[in-house]
Protein backbone atom coordinates (compact mmCIF):
# COMPACT_ATOMS: atom_id res chain seq x y z
CA UNK A 1 0.00 0.00 0.00
CA UNK A 2 1.79 3.28 -0.82
CA UNK A 3 2.32 5.56 1.84
CA UNK A 4 -0.32 8.27 3.11
CA UNK A 5 0.28 11.89 2.09
CA UNK A 6 -0.82 15.21 4.41
CA UNK A 7 -2.93 17.67 2.41
CA UNK A 8 -3.04 21.22 3.80
CA UNK A 9 -5.57 23.52 1.91
CA UNK A 10 -8.32 25.42 2.80
CA UNK A 11 -12.02 24.31 2.62
CA UNK A 12 -14.75 27.18 3.13
CA UNK A 13 -12.26 29.41 4.64
CA UNK A 14 -10.74 27.25 7.15
CA UNK A 15 -7.35 25.90 7.16
CA UNK A 16 -7.33 21.99 7.01
CA UNK A 17 -4.56 19.37 7.06
CA UNK A 18 -5.41 15.79 6.68
CA UNK A 19 -4.50 12.82 5.42
CA UNK A 20 -5.09 10.68 2.04
CA UNK A 21 -4.08 8.13 -0.14
CA UNK A 22 -2.61 8.74 -3.75
CA UNK A 23 -5.64 7.06 -4.88
CA UNK A 24 -8.64 8.68 -3.48
CA UNK A 25 -10.34 11.85 -5.14
CA UNK A 26 -10.96 14.78 -3.82
CA UNK A 27 -15.03 13.74 -3.58
CA UNK A 28 -14.06 10.89 -1.51
CA UNK A 29 -11.71 12.97 0.68
CA UNK A 30 -14.55 15.60 1.26
CA UNK A 31 -16.92 12.83 2.18
CA UNK A 32 -15.09 10.10 3.52
CA UNK A 33 -12.20 11.43 5.58
CA UNK A 34 -13.57 14.85 6.39
CA UNK A 35 -17.24 14.06 7.12
CA UNK A 36 -18.26 16.25 4.79
CA UNK A 37 -21.23 14.91 2.74
CA UNK A 38 -23.00 17.91 1.22
CA UNK A 39 -21.03 16.98 -1.90
CA UNK A 40 -22.78 14.02 -3.47
CA UNK A 41 -21.17 11.35 -5.73
CA UNK A 42 -23.86 10.50 -8.53
CA UNK A 43 -21.59 8.97 -11.57
CA UNK A 44 -18.37 9.08 -10.11
CA UNK A 45 -16.61 9.46 -14.26
CA UNK A 46 -17.33 13.44 -14.72
CA UNK A 47 -20.49 13.45 -16.16
CA UNK A 48 -23.18 14.18 -13.66
CA UNK A 49 -21.29 17.30 -12.05
CA UNK A 50 -23.65 16.53 -8.66
CA UNK A 51 -19.85 16.47 -7.09
CA UNK A 52 -19.06 19.98 -8.26
CA UNK A 53 -16.76 21.88 -6.01
CA UNK A 54 -15.15 25.39 -6.76
CA UNK A 55 -11.44 24.87 -6.55
CA UNK A 56 -9.14 27.62 -6.76
CA UNK A 57 -12.15 29.55 -8.30
CA UNK A 58 -12.80 27.26 -10.60
CA UNK A 59 -16.04 25.02 -10.87
CA UNK A 60 -14.66 21.31 -10.71
CA UNK A 61 -15.86 17.69 -11.17
CA UNK A 62 -14.35 16.40 -7.55
CA UNK A 63 -14.43 12.64 -8.69
CA UNK A 64 -12.01 13.55 -11.39
CA UNK A 65 -9.82 15.59 -8.97
CA UNK A 66 -7.24 13.68 -6.73
CA UNK A 67 -7.21 15.03 -3.49
CA UNK A 68 -3.13 15.06 -3.38
CA UNK A 69 -3.67 17.70 -6.11
CA UNK A 70 -4.94 20.30 -3.59
CA UNK A 71 -2.49 20.51 -1.36
CA UNK A 72 -2.00 24.58 -1.05
CA UNK A 73 -5.16 25.18 -2.68
CA UNK A 74 -8.17 26.76 -1.84
CA UNK A 75 -11.68 24.39 -2.01
CA UNK A 76 -15.21 25.58 -1.18
CA UNK A 77 -18.19 23.06 -0.49
CA UNK A 78 -21.61 23.23 -0.51
CA UNK A 79 -20.92 23.32 3.24
CA UNK A 80 -19.75 26.97 2.76
CA UNK A 81 -22.71 28.33 1.15
CA UNK A 82 -25.24 29.34 4.05
CA UNK A 83 -24.49 31.79 6.33
CA UNK A 84 -24.93 30.49 9.89
CA UNK A 85 -28.35 31.53 10.46
CA UNK A 86 -29.98 31.64 6.95
CA UNK A 87 -29.69 29.94 3.41
CA UNK A 88 -27.95 31.90 0.85
CA UNK A 89 -30.16 34.00 -2.05
CA UNK A 90 -29.47 31.27 -4.16
CA UNK A 91 -30.31 28.32 -1.88
CA UNK A 92 -33.76 30.10 -1.13
CA UNK A 93 -34.39 30.67 -5.06
CA UNK A 94 -33.91 26.71 -5.41
CA UNK A 95 -36.58 26.28 -2.26
CA UNK A 96 -39.15 28.97 -3.96
CA UNK A 97 -39.08 27.86 -7.39
CA UNK A 98 -39.11 24.18 -6.55
CA UNK A 99 -35.84 23.78 -8.45
CA UNK A 100 -35.10 20.15 -6.23
CA UNK A 101 -36.79 17.47 -5.68
CA UNK A 102 -34.80 14.32 -4.45
CA UNK A 103 -32.05 16.94 -3.87
CA UNK A 104 -29.09 14.60 -4.95
CA UNK A 105 -27.85 17.06 -8.07
CA UNK A 106 -28.89 20.46 -5.79
CA UNK A 107 -25.40 20.96 -4.17
CA UNK A 108 -23.69 20.78 -7.80
CA UNK A 109 -25.87 22.50 -9.49
CA UNK A 110 -25.59 25.41 -6.29
CA UNK A 111 -22.11 25.74 -6.49
CA UNK A 112 -22.09 25.29 -10.41
CA UNK A 113 -24.59 28.42 -10.40
CA UNK A 114 -22.28 30.10 -7.61
CA UNK A 115 -19.28 29.92 -10.37
CA UNK A 116 -22.06 31.15 -13.26
CA UNK A 117 -23.15 34.38 -11.35
CA UNK A 118 -19.54 35.46 -10.19
CA UNK A 119 -18.22 36.10 -13.64
CA UNK A 120 -21.66 36.56 -15.37
CA UNK A 121 -24.38 38.16 -12.77
CA UNK A 122 -26.80 38.61 -15.48
CA UNK A 123 -26.79 35.61 -18.24
CA UNK A 124 -29.05 34.82 -20.30
CA UNK A 125 -31.19 31.86 -20.41
CA UNK A 126 -28.68 30.43 -22.90
CA UNK A 127 -26.08 31.01 -21.06
CA UNK A 128 -27.39 29.75 -17.90
CA UNK A 129 -28.49 26.54 -19.62
CA UNK A 130 -24.83 26.36 -21.16
CA UNK A 131 -22.81 26.33 -18.36
CA UNK A 132 -25.58 23.99 -16.17
CA UNK A 133 -25.15 21.26 -19.19
CA UNK A 134 -22.65 19.15 -17.23
CA UNK A 135 -24.90 18.89 -13.94
CA UNK A 136 -27.63 16.21 -14.39
CA UNK A 137 -30.82 16.25 -13.03
CA UNK A 138 -33.15 13.01 -13.04
CA UNK A 139 -36.35 14.71 -11.10
CA UNK A 140 -36.58 18.57 -12.14
CA UNK A 141 -36.87 18.79 -16.00
CA UNK A 142 -34.29 21.24 -15.52
CA UNK A 143 -36.83 24.63 -16.07
CA UNK A 144 -36.94 25.40 -12.67
CA UNK A 145 -33.66 25.28 -12.01
CA UNK A 146 -33.29 27.79 -14.72
CA UNK A 147 -35.79 29.84 -13.24
CA UNK A 148 -33.90 29.94 -9.75
CA UNK A 149 -30.69 31.04 -11.41
CA UNK A 150 -32.61 33.75 -12.97
CA UNK A 151 -34.49 34.48 -9.99
CA UNK A 152 -30.82 34.37 -7.74
CA UNK A 153 -29.14 37.18 -10.41
CA UNK A 154 -32.31 39.10 -10.09
CA UNK A 155 -32.44 39.70 -6.83
CA UNK A 156 -28.80 39.92 -6.53
CA UNK A 157 -29.08 43.21 -8.71
CA UNK A 158 -27.65 43.61 -12.26
CA UNK A 159 -24.05 44.48 -12.51
CA UNK A 160 -22.53 47.97 -11.91
CA UNK A 161 -22.67 50.24 -15.09
CA UNK A 162 -19.98 49.83 -17.09
CA UNK A 163 -18.66 46.52 -15.64
CA UNK A 164 -19.14 44.15 -18.63
CA UNK A 165 -17.44 46.29 -21.11
CA UNK A 166 -21.21 46.21 -22.85
CA UNK A 167 -21.59 42.41 -22.65
CA UNK B 1 -9.10 3.06 -7.76
CA UNK B 2 -6.02 0.57 -8.03
CA UNK B 3 -3.16 1.54 -5.29
CA UNK B 4 -0.76 3.66 -6.88
CA UNK B 5 2.05 6.12 -5.93
CA UNK B 6 1.84 9.94 -6.70
CA UNK B 7 5.25 12.07 -7.23
CA UNK B 8 4.96 16.00 -8.48
CA UNK B 9 7.66 17.16 -10.03
CA UNK B 10 8.34 20.87 -10.19
CA UNK B 11 11.31 20.26 -12.97
CA UNK B 12 11.15 19.16 -16.65
CA UNK B 13 14.47 17.19 -15.95
CA UNK B 14 13.18 15.48 -12.92
CA UNK B 15 9.55 14.54 -14.64
CA UNK B 16 11.59 13.27 -17.54
CA UNK B 17 13.78 11.20 -15.05
CA UNK B 18 11.21 9.74 -12.87
CA UNK B 19 8.96 8.32 -16.10
CA UNK B 20 11.82 7.02 -17.52
CA UNK B 21 11.40 4.86 -14.53
CA UNK B 22 8.16 2.85 -16.03
CA UNK B 23 4.63 1.67 -15.33
CA UNK B 24 3.97 5.33 -14.50
CA UNK B 25 1.52 8.11 -16.39
CA UNK B 26 1.72 11.59 -16.62
CA UNK B 27 -1.43 13.56 -15.11
CA UNK B 28 -2.52 16.50 -16.33
CA UNK B 29 -6.12 18.15 -16.10
CA UNK B 30 -6.96 14.15 -14.60
CA UNK B 31 -10.29 14.01 -16.72
CA UNK B 32 -9.59 11.14 -18.85
CA UNK B 33 -6.54 9.14 -16.63
CA UNK B 34 -8.46 9.58 -13.55
CA UNK B 35 -11.86 7.81 -15.42
CA UNK B 36 -9.37 5.29 -16.74
CA UNK B 37 -7.81 4.30 -14.05
CA UNK B 38 -11.32 4.01 -12.12
CA UNK B 39 -12.30 1.59 -14.38
CA UNK B 40 -9.04 -0.33 -14.30
CA UNK B 41 -8.26 0.48 -18.50
CA UNK B 42 -5.14 1.79 -16.53
CA UNK B 43 -3.08 0.86 -13.91
CA UNK B 44 -0.10 2.49 -13.48
CA UNK B 45 2.21 2.56 -10.32
CA UNK B 46 3.04 5.72 -9.99
CA UNK B 47 1.17 9.01 -11.42
CA UNK B 48 3.37 11.81 -12.02
CA UNK B 49 1.34 15.37 -11.93
CA UNK B 50 2.81 17.21 -14.57
CA UNK B 51 1.27 20.74 -13.45
CA UNK B 52 3.92 22.06 -11.16
CA UNK B 53 6.77 22.02 -14.17
CA UNK B 54 6.58 25.36 -15.32
CA UNK B 55 7.12 24.40 -19.65
CA UNK B 56 4.19 22.92 -19.15
CA UNK B 57 1.89 25.98 -17.57
CA UNK B 58 3.06 28.43 -20.25
CA UNK B 59 1.13 30.00 -22.38
CA UNK B 60 2.62 32.54 -24.39
CA UNK B 61 2.41 34.40 -28.30
CA UNK B 62 4.39 36.76 -30.10
CA UNK B 63 4.82 37.35 -33.66
CA UNK B 64 6.50 33.98 -34.32
CA UNK B 65 3.47 31.97 -32.88
CA UNK B 66 2.02 30.51 -30.05
CA UNK B 67 2.99 28.37 -27.61
CA UNK B 68 0.82 26.21 -25.65
CA UNK B 69 2.25 24.00 -22.39
CA UNK B 70 0.57 20.54 -22.67
CA UNK B 71 -0.89 21.08 -19.25
CA UNK B 72 -2.71 24.32 -19.53
CA UNK B 73 -6.23 24.00 -19.24
CA UNK B 74 -9.11 24.19 -21.43
CA UNK B 75 -10.14 26.84 -19.32
CA UNK B 76 -7.15 29.25 -19.90
CA UNK B 77 -7.25 28.87 -23.37
CA UNK B 78 -10.65 30.00 -23.69
CA UNK B 79 -9.94 33.36 -21.93
CA UNK B 80 -6.84 34.09 -23.95
CA UNK B 81 -7.29 37.05 -25.75
CA UNK B 82 -5.05 36.02 -28.25
CA UNK B 83 -6.03 33.00 -28.98
CA UNK B 84 -9.84 33.83 -29.33
CA UNK B 85 -9.13 36.11 -32.22
CA UNK B 86 -5.92 34.67 -34.25
CA UNK B 87 -6.47 30.94 -32.83
CA UNK B 88 -10.36 31.06 -33.00
CA UNK B 89 -10.08 27.16 -33.95
CA UNK B 90 -8.54 26.46 -30.63
CA UNK B 91 -11.23 28.73 -28.72
CA UNK B 92 -13.75 27.01 -30.39
CA UNK B 93 -12.46 23.44 -29.45
CA UNK B 94 -11.36 23.76 -26.05
CA UNK B 95 -14.79 25.13 -25.23
CA UNK B 96 -16.95 22.57 -26.03
CA UNK B 97 -15.05 19.50 -24.61
CA UNK B 98 -16.48 17.83 -21.58
CA UNK B 99 -18.36 20.71 -19.78
CA UNK B 100 -17.60 24.19 -17.95
CA UNK B 101 -15.79 21.63 -14.96
CA UNK B 102 -13.72 19.76 -17.35
CA UNK B 103 -12.34 22.63 -19.01
CA UNK B 104 -11.48 24.34 -15.78
CA UNK B 105 -9.27 21.14 -15.54
CA UNK B 106 -8.88 19.40 -18.90
CA UNK B 107 -5.80 20.26 -20.81
CA UNK B 108 -4.95 20.07 -24.89
CA UNK B 109 -1.60 17.82 -24.24
CA UNK B 110 -4.01 15.43 -22.32
CA UNK B 111 -6.83 15.91 -25.38
CA UNK B 112 -4.13 14.77 -27.39
CA UNK B 113 -2.04 12.09 -25.43
CA UNK B 114 -5.31 10.29 -24.90
CA UNK B 115 -5.46 10.35 -28.66
CA UNK B 116 -8.70 9.52 -28.94
CA UNK B 117 -9.91 9.28 -32.92
CA UNK B 118 -12.81 12.38 -31.90
CA UNK B 119 -10.23 14.05 -30.02
CA UNK B 120 -12.00 17.74 -29.98
CA UNK B 121 -8.44 19.81 -29.83
CA UNK B 122 -6.71 17.54 -32.61
CA UNK B 123 -8.70 18.69 -35.88
CA UNK B 124 -8.22 22.40 -34.98
CA UNK B 125 -4.70 21.89 -34.12
CA UNK B 126 -3.55 20.37 -37.53
CA UNK B 127 -5.70 22.86 -39.66
CA UNK B 128 -3.49 25.43 -37.43
CA UNK B 129 -0.03 23.43 -38.31
CA UNK B 130 0.34 22.61 -34.66
CA UNK B 131 4.15 21.01 -33.57
CA UNK B 132 4.27 18.77 -30.35
CA UNK B 133 7.49 19.71 -28.25
CA UNK B 134 8.50 16.44 -27.38
CA UNK B 135 10.91 15.78 -23.92
CA UNK B 136 12.52 12.50 -23.21
CA UNK B 137 15.80 10.48 -22.06
CA UNK B 138 17.54 11.38 -25.16
CA UNK B 139 16.71 15.06 -25.15
CA UNK B 140 13.61 17.05 -27.26
CA UNK B 141 12.11 16.48 -30.69
CA UNK B 142 9.42 17.89 -32.33
CA UNK B 143 6.61 16.42 -34.02
CA UNK B 144 4.19 17.73 -37.17
CA UNK B 145 0.50 16.92 -35.21
CA UNK B 146 -0.34 15.15 -38.80
CA UNK B 147 2.91 12.65 -37.36
CA UNK B 148 1.54 12.04 -33.57
CA UNK B 149 -1.19 9.87 -33.66
CA UNK B 150 -0.51 6.19 -35.08
CA UNK B 151 -3.74 4.83 -33.77
CA UNK B 152 -6.70 5.01 -31.64
CA UNK B 153 -5.47 6.01 -28.57
CA UNK B 154 -1.70 5.48 -29.54
CA UNK B 155 0.65 7.82 -30.14
CA UNK B 156 4.50 8.24 -30.76
CA UNK B 157 5.54 8.75 -27.65
CA UNK B 158 8.18 6.63 -26.43
CA UNK B 159 8.95 5.71 -22.76
CA UNK B 160 9.74 8.21 -20.80
CA UNK B 161 8.81 10.77 -23.00
CA UNK B 162 6.55 13.91 -22.28
CA UNK B 163 4.36 16.41 -24.59
CA UNK B 164 5.99 19.47 -23.58
CA UNK B 165 4.13 22.02 -25.43
CA UNK B 166 2.68 22.41 -28.58
CA UNK B 167 3.57 25.82 -30.94
CA UNK B 168 1.53 26.94 -33.96
CA UNK B 169 2.66 29.94 -36.37
CA UNK B 170 1.65 32.84 -35.89
CA UNK B 171 -1.14 32.88 -38.70
CA UNK B 172 -1.13 35.21 -42.52
CA UNK B 173 -2.71 38.16 -42.44
CA UNK B 174 -6.23 37.81 -43.70
CA UNK B 175 -6.45 34.34 -41.40
CA UNK B 176 -9.36 32.52 -39.97
CA UNK B 177 -10.07 29.33 -38.91
CA UNK B 178 -13.15 27.08 -36.96
CA UNK B 179 -13.80 23.78 -35.41
CA UNK B 180 -16.94 22.48 -35.63
CA UNK B 181 -18.95 19.16 -34.97
CA UNK B 182 -21.63 16.77 -35.05
CA UNK B 183 -23.08 15.69 -32.01
CA UNK B 184 -26.47 14.42 -31.53
CA UNK B 185 -27.27 16.29 -28.37
CA UNK B 186 -26.69 20.32 -27.44
CA UNK B 187 -23.57 20.03 -25.36
CA UNK B 188 -21.47 17.77 -23.65
CA UNK B 189 -21.19 14.57 -26.21
CA UNK B 190 -18.30 12.84 -28.13
CA UNK B 191 -17.98 14.32 -31.93
CA UNK B 192 -19.23 12.24 -34.22
CA UNK B 193 -17.67 14.44 -36.89
CA UNK B 194 -15.35 16.97 -36.18
CA UNK B 195 -13.66 19.30 -38.50
CA UNK B 196 -11.16 22.25 -38.23
CA UNK B 197 -10.47 24.16 -41.02
CA UNK B 198 -7.85 27.31 -41.51
CA UNK B 199 -8.13 29.37 -44.85
CA UNK B 200 -5.92 32.76 -45.68
CA UNK B 201 -6.75 35.00 -47.87
CA UNK B 202 -5.30 37.46 -50.49
CA UNK B 203 -5.31 40.72 -50.27
CA UNK B 204 -9.16 41.54 -51.91
CA UNK B 205 -10.08 39.17 -49.78
CA UNK B 206 -11.71 36.81 -52.57
CA UNK B 207 -9.31 34.38 -53.57
CA UNK B 208 -8.17 31.58 -51.00
CA UNK B 209 -3.47 31.47 -50.94
CA UNK B 210 -3.52 28.96 -47.94
CA UNK B 211 -5.74 26.38 -46.62
CA UNK B 212 -5.32 23.14 -43.88
CA UNK B 213 -8.32 20.94 -43.04
CA UNK B 214 -8.31 18.37 -40.03
CA UNK B 215 -11.01 15.29 -39.47
CA UNK B 216 -11.76 13.85 -36.35
CA UNK B 217 -13.66 10.27 -35.54
CA UNK B 218 -13.90 9.58 -39.11
CA UNK B 219 -10.89 7.41 -39.10
CA UNK B 220 -8.62 5.47 -36.58
CA UNK B 221 -6.63 8.55 -35.70
CA UNK B 222 -7.32 12.12 -36.24
CA UNK B 223 -6.37 13.34 -40.28
CA UNK B 224 -5.10 15.98 -41.81
CA UNK B 225 -7.17 16.25 -45.73
CA UNK B 226 -4.64 17.68 -47.55
CA UNK B 227 -6.05 16.12 -50.75
CA UNK B 228 -9.33 18.61 -49.87
CA UNK B 229 -7.38 21.32 -49.35
CA UNK B 230 -5.70 21.32 -52.53
CA UNK B 231 -9.35 21.47 -53.93
CA UNK B 232 -9.12 25.53 -51.91
CA UNK B 233 -5.69 27.06 -52.58
CA UNK B 234 -5.38 29.25 -55.50
CA UNK B 235 -9.51 28.99 -56.04
CA UNK B 236 -11.87 31.82 -55.57
CA UNK B 237 -13.76 31.76 -51.91
CA UNK B 238 -16.95 29.90 -53.33
CA UNK B 239 -19.94 27.86 -52.01
CA UNK B 240 -18.88 25.53 -55.28
CA UNK B 241 -15.56 25.41 -54.09
CA UNK B 242 -16.50 25.08 -50.40
CA UNK B 243 -18.47 21.83 -51.64
CA UNK B 244 -15.67 20.95 -53.99
CA UNK B 245 -13.48 20.49 -50.88
CA UNK B 246 -16.10 19.21 -48.92
CA UNK B 247 -16.42 16.28 -51.48
CA UNK B 248 -12.58 15.24 -51.70
CA UNK B 249 -13.02 15.59 -47.51
CA UNK B 250 -15.29 12.57 -47.77
CA UNK B 251 -12.74 10.37 -50.05
CA UNK B 252 -10.25 10.86 -47.21
CA UNK B 253 -12.33 9.24 -44.49
CA UNK B 254 -12.07 5.30 -43.30
CA UNK B 255 -14.96 5.93 -40.38
CA UNK B 256 -16.55 3.46 -38.66
CA UNK B 257 -20.45 2.10 -38.18
CA UNK B 258 -21.15 2.36 -34.34
CA UNK B 259 -24.03 3.79 -32.02
CA UNK B 260 -23.14 7.09 -32.40
CA UNK B 261 -23.38 6.92 -36.50
CA UNK B 262 -22.98 4.43 -39.45
CA UNK B 263 -20.72 4.86 -42.15
CA UNK B 264 -22.50 6.40 -45.02
CA UNK B 265 -23.40 9.17 -42.02
CA UNK B 266 -20.28 10.15 -41.39
CA UNK B 267 -19.21 10.55 -44.63
CA UNK B 268 -21.93 12.63 -45.15
CA UNK B 269 -21.62 14.88 -42.28
CA UNK B 270 -17.42 15.28 -42.60
CA UNK B 271 -18.22 17.45 -46.34
CA UNK B 272 -21.32 18.78 -44.62
CA UNK B 273 -19.09 20.42 -42.20
CA UNK B 274 -16.49 21.14 -44.34
CA UNK B 275 -18.27 23.23 -46.29
CA UNK B 276 -19.89 24.91 -43.49
CA UNK B 277 -16.50 25.59 -41.28
CA UNK B 278 -15.17 27.04 -44.28
CA UNK B 279 -17.84 29.42 -44.76
CA UNK B 280 -17.27 30.62 -41.35
CA UNK B 281 -13.07 30.48 -41.53
CA UNK B 282 -13.79 32.60 -44.73
CA UNK B 283 -16.04 35.32 -42.84
CA UNK B 284 -13.56 35.49 -40.17
CA UNK B 285 -10.95 35.92 -42.01
CA UNK B 286 -12.60 38.61 -43.45
CA UNK B 287 -13.37 39.92 -40.03
CA UNK B 288 -16.80 39.38 -40.24
CA UNK B 289 -17.38 36.91 -37.70
CA UNK B 290 -15.14 36.07 -35.05
CA UNK B 291 -15.95 33.31 -32.24
CA UNK B 292 -18.55 33.45 -30.19
CA UNK B 293 -18.54 31.97 -26.69
CA UNK B 294 -21.81 30.92 -24.62
CA UNK B 295 -19.24 31.87 -21.18
CA UNK B 296 -18.76 35.01 -20.38
CA UNK B 297 -15.26 35.94 -19.74
CA UNK B 298 -14.78 37.33 -16.25
CA UNK B 299 -15.05 40.86 -16.64
CA UNK B 300 -15.76 42.41 -12.82
S1 LIG C 1 -20.04 12.20 -9.39
FE1 LIG C 1 -18.60 13.54 -10.20
S2 LIG C 1 -19.51 14.14 -12.05
FE2 LIG C 1 -20.86 12.63 -11.35
S1 LIG D 1 -33.69 16.72 -7.88
FE1 LIG D 1 -33.41 14.62 -8.18
S2 LIG D 1 -31.76 14.54 -9.56
FE2 LIG D 1 -32.19 16.61 -9.47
Amino acid sequence: MSRKRVVSCTINGSEQQFLCEPRQTLLSALRDTLDMTGTKEGCSNGNCGACTVVLDGRPVVSCLVLAVECDGSRVETIEGVAEPEKLAPVQNAFLENAALQCGICTPGFIMQTQALLKDNPNPTEEEIRFFLAGNLCRCTGYDKIVKAVQQTAETAGACKPGCCGGH
Amino acid sequence: MHDFEYECPRTLADAVAILAKGDSRPLAGGTDLIDHMRTGRFRPALVVDVKKIPELGLLESNDKGLRIGAAVSCFRLQSSATVRDQYSAIADAVSIIGSVQVQSRASMGGNLCTSGPAADSAPALLALSAQCVIAGPKGNRTVPLEQFFTGPGKNVLQAGEILVEITCPAPAPKSGSNYRRFIPRNEMDIAVVGVGVSVTLDASGQTITAARIGLGAVGPTPILATEAAKKLIGKPATDENYKAAGEAARAQTSPIDDMRGTVEFRRHVTGVLVERSLREAVARARGESKYHSHVRIPCC
